[in-house]
């Protein structure tokens, strides 16, 4: 179990810009589940992520992760059961190493990076394979530079790499904005199938409402640094986007949703 | 003929120098300026070696050790006192120009020429050998000899490169995300990296001190534009062959920069100029690479 409690963060403390964010934040997330998250820009998704993956610390409360106190792990040693995946596809491989040396890299997780060979030619049939069920072709493009390849085939990979060895919580930050439609159709695919076969815990932050409805089995909404609707259960199953906008209008929160998120709906 | 085996013989002496940039400046995507004081940190403890007698070769380590030592202590201030990595470079710059008179025995200048070089085991086996041939090989043995030093070094950085460790450098200075998504600390690799460039470069300062045969505290001034200039020619001019890899470009870079400046010095240019002609080789290197001229070229070929 993934656990925040009591979270406090508050951004340029003391200054004319200071942003409160989270006051009391707490949330739990079992072992397996797949909880997507909504919410307007500043709601606070990313931070939660950050906070999580340690890339930033909060200011108090506490993390813990399988019963151990993570609060004050650092980012890389986290990054050891975390995965992530980012909105940007630039962010997830390196462009100047090739397909065939970015994943002999990420299947070298958790191992040590010493002076041996980069690329262990062995292991090209087993890369080959993963590349195979992702369906883009690139198993052919082994030896190609990464920064050569399309957004979608980098983000394709860069989900890839993060689950080649299985990570037990896997965080996907709006990893399918920056695609157009039809290929942010193919990742999210890609996703739920990965996720499905590997079973990790998952979160997944989204700004498709489509997205967040038809996958995962729990659904969070972030509004100004709270938690405002946590749907999970026979409820998710059976959740449709007309009686999500009920449920904002019944609350009165309608505004919590920004144009581009209510669009998506469409 | 004299002339031209001359800059090859800096040219390739200067390109371990630049192999050193590459790692910070290419590799690791940081414009490290301590090159600029381990370049003669080298040179001083190579030379105060030979004098105590060491062997000359023997010194080179020695010297590599020292700019090692120099480069972890850029890479400290600016990873683990969050100096930015300009001001880490000087600062470290700044003060190893005092702890090079220091080492050198406070003083700015250690003579060479009754010592033992790497360059006067050429006139040995010269002797040995006699004749027109021997004269032949008097001449080409500083080239030989830096030729089969440089060769090793490269080697190794192309050897190391590909290596986990390696591909760790490399996408430090590609994507510093993923190093952490890696699971792996960016701070110490970027420090190894740091102590292997200056490391490079103070061998190629030993090398230099024993070539020009003695150490001279100023020696180290313009090395980082010496650097960079071999870095970014080598790779504008060279990267386009598929045959030539990224460090042999870079030692390409530094012999064709040793030419230009010899060029323009035999043109009449007094040695006084010798850091302006440097300058503007450079910077004509540069303006040609960033395509600010290159409507004027287009022009002129229409015409």
């Amino acid at each position: 179990m993934l656990k925040l409690e009591h979270i406090k963060k508050t951004f340029n403390k003391g200054s004319a810009n200071e942003v409160v964010l989270f006051t009391d934040l707490n949330v739990a997330i079992e072992d397996g589940e797949f909880v997507t998250i909504i919410g307007s820009n500043g709601s606070g998704k990313s931070t939660f992520f950050n906070i999580i993956s340690g890339n930033i610390l909060q200011d108090s409360g506490k993390i813990s992760f399988q019963k151990q106190d993570i609060s004050k792990v650092p980012e890389h040693k986290r990054s050891q059961y975390i995965g992530r995946v980012f909105q940007d596809p630039q962010k997830g491989t390196a462009p100047s190493l090739t397909i065939l040396q970015n994943m002999a890299m990420a299947y070298n997780k958790g191992k040590a990076f010493g002076l041996t060979k980069g690329v262990d030619r062995s292991l090209i049939p087993l890369f080959k394979e993963e590349l195979t069920n992702m369906q883009l072709g690139l198993e052919d493009k082994l030896e190609v530079l990464v920064g050569a390849l399309s957004g979608g085939q980098r983000q394709a990979l860069s989900l890839l790499m993060a689950t080649l060895i299985k990570p037990e919580v896997l965080l996907l930050d709006e990893h399918t904005a920056a695609l157009d439609p039809k290929t942010s159709d193919l990742i999210i695919h890609l996703t739920d199938k990965i996720v499905k076969e590997k079973k990790m815990t998952t979160i997944m932050i989204t700004h498709n409402l489509k997205h967040a409805i038809t996958y995962g089995d729990r659904l969070l909404m972030f509004h100004k640094g709270d938690i405002i609707l946590d749907i999970k259960g026979e409820e998710k199953k059976t959740l449709t986007v007309e009686k999500l906008i009920e449920k904002f209008n019944s609350l009165n929160m309608i505004d919590a949703l920004d144009d581009e998120l209510a669009f998506s709906a469409q | 003929m004299d002339f031209l085996l001359d800059v090859v013989a800096q040219g390739l002496a200067y390109g371990i120098l630049a192999i050193g940039v590459l790692l910070t400046y290419q590799v690791l995507d940081y414009a490290d300026l301590t090159v600029e004081g381990s370049f003669p940190l080298g040179a001083a403890v190579g030379a105060i070696f030979i004098t105590q007698g060491w062997n000359p070769f023997v010194v080179l380590i020695a010297a590599f050790i020292a700019g090692v030592l120099a480069g972890y202590a850029t890479g400290i201030l600016h990873v683990k006192f969050r100096i930015s990595s300009l001001l880490s470079g000087i600062l470290v710059m700044t003060a190893l120009y005092s702890i090079n008179l220091i080492v050198a025995g406070n003083s700015s200048l250690i003579p060479l020429f009754s010592y033992d070089t790497i360059f006067t085991y050429g006139n040995a086996i010269a002797d040995m050998v006699g004749g027109t041939m021997g004269e032949w090989i008097m001449k080409l043995w500083p080239v030989i000899i830096l030729l089969v030093l440089v060769l090793l070094m490269k080697l190794l950085i192309d050897w190391f490169l590909q290596t986990k460790y390696g591909f760790l450098m490399r996408i430090a200075g590609d994507n510093p995300q993923l190093i952490a998504t890696l699971g792996k600390d960016i701070g110490w690799i970027k420090m190894n990296g740091l102590a292997l460039s200056n490391g490079y470069a103070a061998v190629s300062g030993a090398l230099i001190s024993q070539f020009l045969r003695s150490f001279t505290a100023d020696l180290g001034t313009g090395m980082i534009v010496l650097g960079l200039a071999s870095v970014i020619m080598g790779i504008t001019l060279f990267k386009r062959s598929r045959f030539i890899g990224f460090t042999t470009s870079v030692v390409l870079g530094a012999i064709v920069y040793r030419f230009a400046i010899a060029a323009a010095l035999n043109a009449g240019f007094p040695s006084t100029y010798l850091r302006l002609i440097m300058s503007i080789i450079f910077i004509l290197v540069l303006i040609l690479g960033n395509g600010v001229m290159a409507k004027f070229f287009h022009r002129s070929i229409k015409n």
